[in-house]
């Protein structure tokens, strides 16, 4: 029998803004098949949107919902978080919304490794404000703003992940559905700062100009610059400039959560343990 | 049991005291000059009492988390000083727009950008009134003694509870880092004096948080209780989605303005020292001052009226909305205004629209210095 996800949906929001073919309808369902089989309750889940296409996601599911201002998602879903340390946060912003206006907020959320999961659904552009540059946009294409060809160097998002601190770190695509729902699941089941970096298509805004007229020409491409990090890993060096692995790129689960080392600090104030010093950790720099 | 209590503190830590004691249990902010002992003081109280304080990565994190922890049902705070509310301005207005309660403690410091940091000032009195764009009514209290500092505070957490909306606490740099005693509220009265915000409480089928009366505040439920709703800074419709619908907008602005300026009088808050024998007569002189400015003000009148000079304070605690009827029963009946302020005019322009008089007279100081009643007995004594 066909999956039904009317439980999860605001049937009454529908149709959604999104264009026709765009990913981000791909990327909903399999995240509310995500939930379904986590088999948590809807009112134990919050979901937090920033602004752009992405940021409507929120409107779309019936959890908690809470559409913020561009780029401050996971600061908005902090203060959540903190008031909730058992309840699943999930953040859904856009490359423009994680990497550019929110860029400090997505570095600070993963450093602090605060449990929370951050869906960023990277379409190499700003889709709903018409093309123009965003931070994940190849050089060498046509941007509204950039009309001779983007000079601007690109973000690896996956990389800014990692080095900022976050505990989970994986990249999918919106071709594969299966494998979204499955990433989804480990990113909301991990305790800590899960990072997604998927990648969906924008033939609207950002394939019409860059010779990716229709959905299938941008997946396509999608296709054509992704690989399963097993794969992407035996690629000699020169081979792997111009391609994305797919795929869990870090999964660290002895690192400790900051709600949890919050806790340390509510018993260390009721005298319910010594202060925290340098001896409770690892990492001593 | 008395109902107060003797305390030798500082203004910074008697406004997050207060947070405490009023049962704020979430403050997220930026380290910022006059104001970081605010939550250098939170961050010990809070997770004592069981709820969490946290250093974000700038002003604007920093009022976005605490606004999460608003949504999600809690009392909640954020302190800073002016660029820190520059920073912050796009999001308070989220908050005004998603009905969002939520304490900002202020510490104001010379202005604009950075300014004088450690020197005193009230250049954001404006600023408070309209810190971000658009169609809202800002609530803004203004403390003018050490225990203010924490009685209007608490009174912070009330309003914003019962208008659903940031209510702003301006200290300025003198008050907030003065030290000496204060007689202040015990936690039990302050707790006794607490009113949670409204919960709905049928169906969740029946619930719409922005189904209100057209100038009463939305009535949000806590998060994760089975209400589920949604939040957005886009005009929205009675369960808080995004619409365009003509009636709908308009109802909503309109009701953001109404909730607040159709009940001034549950905000209004005036000390009028010396003012009970005025009659209008020739020579009397009103001195209009709030925040620490006013205690400069008192010693001048004491110096005044000493020298024969019939004067008179009146100070708002609320700023804004200003007590429109108060400023203008006293403006009518004494001839010599001054307005006294650490910044140049900013209220004293509140005090001519409302008075219609254009013959207040100032005395601004702008130099990161305070007041002296000197200064103040000087100026009365050459313009009148």
């Amino acid at each position: 029998m066909a999956f039904n996800y009317d439980q999860y949906l605001r049937l009454e929001k529908m149709p959604t803004l999104w264009c026709w073919g765009c990913g981000d309808g791909v990327i909903l369902k399999a995240f509310i098949r995500a939930i379904e089989k986590m088999g948590v309750k809807q009112d134990d889940v919050c979901v937090v949107s920033g602004i752009g296409c992405s940021g409507r996601f929120s409107s779309y599911v019936d959890f908690n919902t809470v559409h913020t201002t561009h780029g401050r998602t996971v600061a908005f879903a902090t203060g959540i978080k903190m008031m909730h340390p058992d309840k699943i946060v999930v953040c859904v912003a856009g490359d423009g919304d994680a990497l550019a206006i929110g860029g400090n907020h997505t570095i600070h959320g993963a450093r602090r490794n605060i449990d929370m999961t951050l869906i960023i659904i990277n379409n190499f552009i700003y889709g709903l404000t018409n093309s123009q540059t965003s931070p994940t946009t190849p050089q060498g294409m046509w941007t509204v703003t950039q009309k001779v060809g983007n000079i601007d160097p690109t973000f690896d998002a996956c990389a800014l992940g990692i080095a900022s601190g976050a505990s989970f770190v994986a990249r999918e695509t919106m071709l594969d559905p299966k494998k979204l729902e499955k990433i989804f699941v480990k990113a909301m089941e991990h305790r800590g700062f899960s990072f997604l970096d998927i990648l969906s298509n924008c033939h609207i805004n950002l394939g019409r100009k860059n010779k990716m007229v229709s959905a299938m020409d941008n997946l396509n491409w999608i296709d054509s610059i992704t690989m399963p990090v097993k794969k992407y890993n035996e690629l000699p060096e020169e081979e792997k400039l111009n391609i994305l692995p797919t795929g869990i790129l870090k999964e660290d689960t002895k690192v400790r959560e900051y709600c949890d080392m919050y806790q340390d600090i509510i018993d260390a104030h009721q005298g319910k343990r010594s202060n925290i010093t340098q001896d409770d950790f690892e990492k001593k720099i | 049991m008395a109902d107060t209590r003797e305390v030798i503190s500082s203004g910074n830590h008697l406004a997050a005291l207060a947070g405490a004691d009023a049962g704020c249990r979430f403050m997220a902010g930026y380290p910022i000059t006059p104001s970081s002992e605010v939550i250098e003081q939170m961050s010990d109280l809070l997770p004592k009492r069981g709820g969490s304080c946290i250093q974000m990565e700038d002003e604007i994190a920093a009022v976005a988390a605490a606004i999460g922890a608003g949504m999600a049902g809690h009392r909640t705070m954020t302190a800073t000083s002016g660029p820190g509310i520059s920073l912050k301005a796009e999001n308070l207005g989220l908050a005004q727009m998603c009905e969002v309660p939520l304490v900002v403690v202020n510490v104001m410091r010379g202005g604009p950008s950075t300014g004088l940091p450690t020197r005193v000032s009230q250049g954001d009195v404006r600023q408070a009134k309209n810190p971000s764009h658009g169609d809202y009514r800002s609530i803004t209290l203004c403390a003018g003694n050490l225990a203010e500092c924490y009685t209007e505070t608490v009174r912070a957490f009330n309003l914003a509870d019962r208008f659903m909306q940031p209510v702003f606490v301006l200290l300025d740099e003198t008050i907030g880092h003065m030290h000496g005693k204060a007689i202040i509220p015990t936690p039990e009265a302050v707790a006794a004096g607490v009113v949670p915000r409204k919960q709905f409480s049928g169906a969740p089928e029946d619930y719409h948080p922005y189904e209100c009366e057209s100038d009463q505040p939305a009535v949000l439920n806590k998060m994760f209780e089975g209400y589920r709703y949604h939040f957005t800074g886009l005009h929205h419709d009675k369960n808080g989605f995004p619409t365009e619908e003509i009636e709908t907008c308009r109802k909503l602005i309109q009701r953001l303005e109404d909730k607040v300026m159709l009940h001034t009088d549950e905000l209004e808050l005036n000390e009028e020292f010396m003012l009970d024998d005025m009659t209008g007569e020739e020579g009397e002189v009103l001195i209009i001052a709030y925040g620490s400015v006013s205690l400069s003000a008192k010693e001048a009148i004491r110096h005044l009226r000493a020298a024969g000079i019939k004067a008179g304070l009146f100070r708002p605690l609320t700023l804004w909305p200003s007590p429109e009827k108060s400023i203008k029963k006293y403006t009518d009946l004494i001839k010599n205004v001054l307005c006294v302020e650490l910044n140049i005019r900013q209220y004293t322009e509140e005090v001519e629209r409302v008075s219609s008089r254009l013959d207040i007279e100032g005395l601004f100081k702008v130099n990161g210095r305070p007041i002296s009643p000197y200064e103040i007995v000087s100026k009365v004594k050459e313009v009148f």
